[in-house]
């Protein structure tokens, strides 16, 4: 406590706020536990079937087998190194290509309509091309990744290059700054926040591209295991890899939200 | 020294030419504080982006001494990521000027003016009236012989206005800079001034040129004096409002 002479109201106020903190954070455990516990408890009474529902004792023993066929890590490595590699990459390039649009008014106006076009594209529908370009081996699945994620990096870099400050962007011409000086004194610094963002929203997308790009061709990964798993009627292993895959997922945008809160904490 | 011969600028957009200023003549010289007054729209924001060579005349000259210029925005634009040091830093970085010495140079002058206990602090826990002193103290960093001022109190609470009013015209003062300042407010323009212009409508031109002596150099002094409304008033009518 840095002032320990608060009135006795203030203090009212602080435990409430902290109650209030606490009903949510057990609130949130409870809900969690209430749906895993029904659906155990319906499927070992065979409410539902087991078989096709799978079940949370099911998942786990799953993840012991998997576990002790030494497959486990290996299969989350495979789809994590995917997914770090195809997002990273979107990043890099998208930060480049929203840079270079942002330095010129007309290369920016003529490329327009192409950013917006491939943004509407379903990109599972160039599936088919990738393969026969790029074969069947990780890569495609990395560059699935990338093409899922980098226009949304692209556009929201571009949207937070634009949008700084009018009255700082004068003041940096008023001094004769030139573009690449105002590049790295101002505008890259005021776009952190839009960087952030954006990672937030990449990490999902890659997601997304990654186990998309499993989907269509793979031979091992987390999305592998779903569709192998759906196709010989294994639902435990489906159930079991989409567990694992909500862990990380949450996992990966837990680290980028501390990053951002390191960041940005002036 | 700053000089406009009559100077005329059309600016053009989509739906046509707007000529913001035509035929302006008037000279800054060197000390000099001078005040540009007009209606709201009559083009000051031009006159001071001629001054610094940010846009050039459609016809006429403006002539500038060999000195540089300093710009002093409606907003601070101090940038939130630096220090109140790294702000004053910052034309010094991109002038390609950040030599030990220069930058020696500039903390004397934070010093001097009262920002010694502020240099290592993030601009946003400073006051609107401190930013505002951080903002010319960037300004003046960079050595200008001219400064240009655009409304630089506009953005603050009338309390704070006449606080930092006469905190910029001392230190522009003491340090015998040149100053240009544009501004809608007649007060402001006769407390700080050793000369104001005004300005018609848009297109704007000069209407009158008025000396003021009154007062010594203080601005506060200045407001008491009674040749203070008389001078208000007769900017006031020549102004139209």
């Amino acid at each position: 406590m840095k002032n320990p002479t608060y009135s006795r109201e203030h203090i009212a106020y602080l435990k409430k706020q902290r109650n209030k903190k606490i009903i949510v954070h057990f609130s949130r455990v409870l809900l969690l536990a209430a749906v895993l516990g029904i659906w155990e408890i319906c499927a070992q009474c065979k409410v539902i079937d087991p078989f096709i529902t799978s079940s949370p004792s099911r998942v786990i023993k799953t993840l012991g087998n998997l576990y002790a066929d030494g497959t486990l890590f290996y299969h989350i490595g495979i789809t994590l190194m995917e997914t770090l590699v195809g997002f990273a990459l979107a990043v890099v390039l998208g930060y480049a290509v929203a840079i270079v649009l942002w330095s010129s008014d007309t290369v920016r106006k003529v490329l327009e309509p192409y950013v917006v076009v491939l943004n509407s594209l379903p990109k599972i529908a160039l599936g088919p091309l990738i393969i026969i370009w790029i074969g069947t081996g990780y890569d495609a699945i990395i560059f699935m990744t990338v093409l899922v994620s980098i226009i949304v990096c692209i556009m929201n870099m571009l949207t937070g290059f634009i949008g700084v400050d009018a009255t700082k962007m004068t003041l940096m011409r008023s001094m004769g700054a030139s573009k690449l000086t105002t590049l790295r004194k101002l505008v890259i610094p005021a776009s952190l926040p839009a960087l952030m963002n954006t990672l937030k929203v990449a990490v999902g997308l890659a997601w997304i591209g990654s186990i998309m790009g499993e989907y269509i061709v793979s031979k091992a990964g987390l999305g592998y295991l779903i569709v192998y798993g759906g196709q010989v009627f294994k639902l435990d292993l489906v159930m079991t890899a989409t567990f694992i895959l909500c862990v990380l997922a949450g996992g990966m945008y837990g680290i980028i939200s501390l990053i951002e809160k390191y960041v940005t904490r002036n | 020294m700053l000089e406009f011969k009559s100077v005329s600028y059309t600016y053009h957009t989509k739906e046509g030419e707007t000529t913001a200023v035509s035929d302006l003549n008037f000279t800054v010289e060197n000390g000099q504080f001078v005040s540009v007054i007009g209606p709201s729209g009559c083009g000051k924001t031009t006159i001071l982006s001629l001054a610094a060579g940010l846009i050039a005349p459609s016809s006429g000259e403006v002539g500038r001494g060999d000195g540089e210029f300093g710009y002093m925005l409606q907003r601070d634009a101090l940038f939130p990521w630096r220090s109140v040091e790294g702000n004053i830093f910052l034309p010094l970085e991109v002038k390609k000027r950040n030599t030990p010495e220069k930058r020696a140079r500039a903390l004397e002058l934070a010093e001097k003016y009262g920002l010694k206990d502020f240099l290592k602090k993030s601009p946003n826990q400073l006051s609107g009236g401190m930013r505002q002193r951080v903002a010319l103290i960037r300004t003046l960093a960079a050595e200008p012989a001219i400064l240009l001022l655009d409304e630089p109190f506009s953005a603050l609470d009338y309390q704070t206005r006449l606080e930092v009013c006469d905190d910029v015209q001392r230190i522009i003062k003491s340090e015998k800079k040149t100053a240009l300042l544009v501004t809608h407010d007649i007060s402001e323009a006769i407390a700080l001034s050793d000369k104001v212009v005004v300005l018609s409508k848009r297109p704007a031109t000069v209407v009158s040129e008025h000396t003021i002596d009154f007062g010594g150099n203080c601005p506060k002094t200045r407001r008491e004096c009674a040749e203070f409304s008389v001078m208000f008033e007769l900017l006031r009518k020549e102004l139209g409002i």
